[in-house]
C-alpha cells in the first residue's frame, strides 16, 4: 500500500528536477531545508530521524540535492522526507514536508479490532513493517 | 545540405547583440571606473568574460562540451583588491549564467578545517553547500596546507575541495587568494589544485598616484575632501609609508584616512565655536602630518 503523507503525496513521485525546484522555492523563501528518514511509516509517527544537520544559510538547491543523493545511497530502502523549516519569529515551524524516497515494496497496514465492553469495537492500524525491530525493517 | 566547399557551417551569430543582452558590458565598465589601476587584472577579466560569452554562444549551438573550468587563483600583496575583484567576478559569472545565484561565500582556514578527527569533513562540506550556486572565496588559501605538521587536518579539507572542484564544476566556482610567494609554495606542494585552476591572476602593487586617487575616492564616499595642504601631505605620506614595514597598499591608506578623520574631529572640537560645513568635511595638512609615519621617518633620518 502506497504511503501518502505530506505535500504532493497523491501525485506520482517527484523527479529530481521537480524536487530541485521545490527545494529552490524553500530556499528563496529563506526556509532551512532538512532531510529526515524513518522505517516506521505510521502516520502518527512524528519522530523521524535527521540526516545530518539542519541546513541553514544555503542559497542554491545543489547542496541539498547532493545530501539527498548521499542519504539515498545509504538509506535507499527507507522513507526519506524533505522539510522546509521557517525560523521567522512567530512561525518557527515546518512549512512544507514531502516524501522524496520510499522502499521498493510497501507492505501497508493491518487493521486491528479490539472488542470492548458490550458490543463496542475499537479500530486501529499497525504497519506490518513494525513486526520487526528497528533497523531490520525494509531490507 | 552544405553550400560551402569545405563543409563549414555558415549560420551567423551576432556576438555584439549577445554581449549587450548579457549585460556584462555595464559590469566591466563599472569595474574600469571604480577600481583604480590594476590594468593587468582588468585585461584578464575582460578576456575571461569574452571567453565565457563565446562559450555561451557555442553552447547555444551545441558546439561546446561540458561546463568550462572557472576556478581561479588571485595572488598579490596585501591590500591590492583581491577580495573586491572576487565580488565583482561573482557578478560577471552570474550575468553570464555560469553560476546560478552569484553570491560570494568568503572563508579562511578556520571555516574549513576542524579541530579534531572527524570534524573537518562536515565543516568543509557545510561551507561547500553554502557556496553552491555561487563563488567560494578562500582567503589566504596557503594556510590550508601545513607541511610541518603531518597530522594537520588541512589536507583533508583540500581533498574534499578538490573532489567538488572537479565533479561539481557547474555548481560552484572556487577562487583562492593569497600572497604570491606563499601561494607558489602551496601550489607546488599540491599539484592537484594547481592543475584544476584555469586562471591565475596576479595583482600588482598600486603606484603612488593610484593610491592618492583611491584615497580621494574613499574620502568622497564619506563626504570628506582634502584641502590643498592635505593633498600635499598625503602625497608625502604615501611616499614615506611605502618604505616602512607592514605596508599594505590601499588598506594602509584607508587606515591612515580613518586616523586622519579622528584627528580632524579632535582639531575642530578644540578650536571650537562656529564653523562652516566645509570645514566640517575638510581634511587638512596637519591632520595627516601628525601621523606617527612622519615622526618615524624623521627619527630614521636623524639616526642616519
Amino acid at each position: 500500500m502506497r504511503v501518502t503523507q505530506g505535500c504532493f503525496s497523491f501525485l506520482p513521485d517527484l523527479t529530481d528536477a521537480q524536487i530541485t525546484a521545490q527545494v529552490q522555492y524553500c530556499l528563496d523563501n529563506g526556509w532551512a531545508v532538512n532531510l529526515e528518514f524513518t522505517d516506521d511509516p505510521h502516520p502518527r509517527n512524528t519522530f523521524w530521524e535527521m540526516w545530518g544537520q539542519p541546513m541553514f544559510d544555503l542559497k542554491d538547491a545543489a547542496g541539498i540535492m547532493a545530501e539527498l543523493a548521499a542519504c539515498r545511497s545509504a538509506l535507499g530502502e527507507k522513507y526519506i522526507r524533505l522539510t522546509g523549516f521557517d525560523s521567522t519569529h512567530g512561525w518557527e515551524s515546518v512549512k512544507i514536508s514531502f516524501l522524496v524516497n520510499r522502499p521498493k515494496s510497501e507492505e501497508g497496514y493491518q487493521l486491528l479490532r479490539q472488542e470492548g465492553a458490550g458490543r463496542r469495537i475499537r479500530y486501529t492500524t499497525r504497519p506490518y513493517a513494525t513486526d520487526l525491530p528497528q533497523g531490520r525493517r525494509y531490507r | 545540405m552544405s553550400v560551402c566547399g569545405n563543409g563549414g557551417d555558415l549560420r551567423q551569430v551576432d556576438l555584439r547583440a549577445e554581449f549587450a543582452s548579457a549585460g556584462i558590458g555595464e559590469i566591466l565598465d563599472r569595474l574600469d571606473r571604480e577600481l583604480i589601476g590594476l590594468v593587468p587584472v582588468k585585461t584578464r577579466i575582460r578576456e575571461i568574460a569574452s571567453l565565457l560569452l563565446v562559450e555561451r554562444v557555442r553552447e547555444k549551438y551545441s558546439l561546446s562540451s561540458g561546463p568550462p573550468t572557472l576556478h581561479m587563483s588571485f595572488t598579490g600583496n596585501p591590500g591590492t583588491g583581491k577580495t573586491t575583484v572576487a565580488l565583482r567576478m561573482a557578478g560577471i559569472l552570474h550575468k553570464l549564467g555560469f553560476v546560478r545565484r552569484g553570491h560570494v561565500v568568503s572563508v579562511t582556514r578556520d571555516d574549513l578545517v576542524g579541530q579534531y578527527i572527524g570534524h573537518t569533513a562536515p565543516k568543509t562540506k557545510e561551507i561547500l553547500k553554502r557556496a553552491m550556486g555561487g563563488v567560494l572565496f578562500i582567503d589566504e588559501a596557503y594556510y590550508l596546507f601545513r607541511p610541518e605538521n603531518e597530522r594537520d587536518y588541512g589536507q583533508e579539507a583540500i581533498e574534499i575541495l578538490l573532489q567538488v572542484m572537479e565533479n561539481q564544476r557547474e555548481d560552484l566556482v572556487v577562487i583562492l587568494a593569497g600572497y604570491a610567494d606563499r601561494m607558489d609554495k602551496f601550489f607546488s606542494s599540491n599539484p592537484g589544485i594547481r592543475s584544476r585552476i584555469a586562471h591565475h591572476i596576479d595583482f600588482p602593487d598600486y603606484t603612488d598616484p593610484e593610491l592618492l586617487k583611491i584615497a580621494e575616492i574613499l574620502l568622497s564616499q564619506q563626504n570628506y575632501h582634502l584641502s590643498d595642504a592635505g593633498r600635499t601631505a598625503l602625497i608625502e605620506y604615501i611616499g614615506i609609508r611605502r618604505t616602512q614595514p607592514y605596508f599594505s597598499n590601499a588598506r594602509s591608506i584607508r587606515n591612515a584616512l580613518d586616523r586622519a578623520r579622528l584627528r580632524q574631529a579632535n582639531r575642530i572640537l578644540e578650536t571650537g565655536g562656529v564653523l562652516t560645513l566645509d570645514a566640517l568635511s575638510t581634511i587638512d595638512g596637519e591632520d595627516i602630518r601628525a601621523s606617527r609615519v612622519f615622526k618615524d621617518a624623521l627619527q630614521i633620518r636623524a639616526e642616519l
